[in-house]
């Protein structure tokens, strides 16, 4: 059966970007791992020589032409944003770099 | 128009002025108004915009009162894109989100003379089965007000089914939109993955996702598929070939048809009264000359593992553009990093984190192998199932549910069993084929119980044709819940 424990859920949440709560962490290992162990019944499938599906589209017609065309305006997009300087078309984030 | 009006029959009487657009809409927006606070299906309403709207097409000259939906209001589900109207998928991150654009089924509606009136309530995200992962709470159903509607589309089916509108959009990544119709006694159609293009739809899981629609009557449903099927350059996905007339498929004929029921699926965990239900469709098809034969579907029990390491595999990354920079909710932080962090851990809700977490972890260096690309071979192994099932019959019949309406508040806490009630639905997103839920009878307790017919990919005229002919020969469609407006 598939283990989870804090360090394991602590290192998926920092590459998922997720701050969680420490109750958050504690739900998530258990939970996790009972997914984890249900879904481990794909792993007996004898798959040798199966293709993987990852995309269906059969029927997919052509791919349309690469012409310019219009695109949305600049400033209704930055409108959306929590942080813009609209005067200057940039979005704005907190310090990147350094400590 | 009473709340009972058809779709065709509210375009009629607008089309020949016995009706105005105005007056349809206007009497619309009361139902939902009266309706909200014990049903709450939509989430947002802009009645100014859609009374403008309607008053729009009163005035259209006799040319262009031809449309197809003239003046028939419409709910969308709340995570397909309106241009300037707030669309939230269900998430506190999106709560005061305006999309600069609309979805392209939303300028086909609008081609077409609908009137859009609301946005309905969903799972966050559509991940959920129940509207109870909404951040807005969830959905109440109008059989009975203290069950789920279903979900992810719950709102649009309740809405549809408690008479609000005649007609809904919803989305279905694993089952939500057939789901919901089912639990809520209305139509609802999966289409063919293709048919209908995604462009403006908030991305769950980008091998799965179609909109679809849900409405009282089969003959309806045909009707706004039509409006919303075909190419758009805008999603690649989509299908080139010419559609067939939906409408004119609805012949009530399905003598010969040849429909196929994989058993081995019907013994563990499905209600009696699912199951008779379901016995008494089949023999209806029988009566009305379809031939019904028992077919293997082998690997359909893995349908649900294979479904959720695929689905939270894509929604991991669909869902990283929730990053508090350029649209959504943003927390405060001192840095780029924190800020990341917090928005995402305090701005999505417990079901999308642990979806995020658990396609995070399927992805992984070392685990990818194990879990992705082995589910991606069994997903194959079940589309080779329908394949060979599709040879011989026409269609697959299967209950929608596993039971009726369940109590909001029964599965929250947990989320395994809440996964499992997918088990009819998920195998026809795995394999990209349309599938329909229609209402095929009431339990004990007065729930509507689904019938599930799933066909050939893009043959939705005879899913469509063998929904219609079995609606027409029971009164299920004609049950209306206690609870309208």
């Amino acid at each position: 059966m598939t283990t989870f424990d804090r360090g394991d859920v602590e290192r998926l949440a920092h590459l998922a970007r997720l701050e969680l709560s420490e109750g958050e962490r504690a739900t998530f290992a258990r939970q996790l791992a009972a997914i984890l162990a249900f879904a481990e019944q794909v792993a007996a499938v004898d798959t040798e020589g199966v293709p993987p599906t990852s995309q269906l589209s059969p029927a997919a017609g052509p791919l349309r032409d690469d012409a310019p065309a219009p695109s949305l305006a600049r400033d209704d997009v930055l409108r959306q944003a929590s942080g813009a300087d609209r005067a200057a078309g940039l979005f704005t984030v907190p310090r990147v770099l350094g400590s | 128009m009473t709340s009972a009006a058809t779709a065709r029959e509210i375009r009629d009487a607008v089309a020949s002025r016995r009706a105005t657009a105005v007056g349809v809409c206007r009497a619309a927006l009361d139902r939902i108004a009266a309706a909200n606070l014990p049903l709450h299906a939509f989430h947002s309403v802009d009645a100014d915009r859609a009374l403008a709207r309607a008053a729009w097409l009163d005035d259209q000259p006799p040319a262009g009162r031809a449309a197809p939906l003239l003046g028939v209001p419409v709910a969308l589900k709340d995570n397909i894109c309106t241009a300037g109207a707030p669309t939230t998928a269900g998430s506190r991150l999106l709560a005061s989100y305006v999309p600069p654009y609309d979805a392209t089924v939303v300028r086909r509606l609008a081609d077409a003379g609908a009137v859009i009136v609301g946005k309905t309530i969903c799972d966050e995200f559509a991940m959920g089965s129940s509207t109870e992962h909404s951040a807005f709470g969830p959905a109440r159903n109008p059989w009975a007000l203290d069950r789920t509607p279903g979900g992810s589309s719950g709102g649009s089916a309740a809405a549809v089914a408690a008479g609000l509108v005649p007609l809904a959009l919803g989305s279905d990544t694993g089952g939500s939109i057939r789901q919901p119709a089912a639990l809520c006694g209305v139509v609802g159609l999966k289409p063919t993955y293709g048919l209908v293009s995604r462009y403006g739809l908030i991305a769950f899981a980008s091998s799965l996702d179609q909109i679809g629609p849900l409405a009282r009557s089969v003959a309806d449903a045909a009707v706004l598929l039509q409006v919303i099927a075909g190419h758009d350059p805008a999603d690649a996905t989509t299908s080139a070939a010419a559609l067939p007339d939906y409408t004119a498929a609805l012949t009530g004929r399905i003598a010969g048809l040849r429909v196929g029921v994989p058993r081995h699926l019907l013994d563990a965990g499905v209600d009696a009264d699912v199951l008779a239900s379901f016995t008494r469709a089949l023999e209806t098809l029988r009566d009305l000359g379809a031939v019904v034969v028992d077919v293997e579907l082998p690997h359909a029990r893995l349908a649900i593992p294979v479904y959720h390491l695929i689905a939270t595999a894509e929604a991991s990354s669909n869902l990283a553009r929730y990053d508090g920079v350029r649209y959504g909710w943003r927390a405060e932080a001192d840095t780029v990093g924190e800020m990341y962090g917090r928005t995402r851990g305090r701005g999505f809700g417990a079901e999308v984190k642990r979806r995020i977490m658990l396609g995070t972890y399927v992805l992984s260096a070392g685990y990818c192998e194990a879990y992705y690309v082995k589910a991606q071979q069994v997903r194959t192994l079940i589309r080779r199932d329908y394949d060979r099932a599709l040879d011989v019959v026409d269609l697959v019949a299967m209950p929608t549910s596993p039971t009726a309406a369940f109590p909001l508040g029964e599965r929250t806490a947990d989320p395994l069993k809440m996964y499992l009630a997918d088990v009819f639905t998920v195998t026809a997103n795995l394999a990209g084929l349309p599938g329909i839920s229609v209402n095929a009878g009431l339990s004990d307790a007065r729930l509507p119980i689904g019938l599930q017919l799933i066909g050939r990919a893009f043959d939705e005229a005879t899913v469509l044709r063998a929904a219609d002919a079995y609606e027409r020969q029971t009164a299920w469609a004609a049950e209306r819940p206690p609870h309208t407006w």
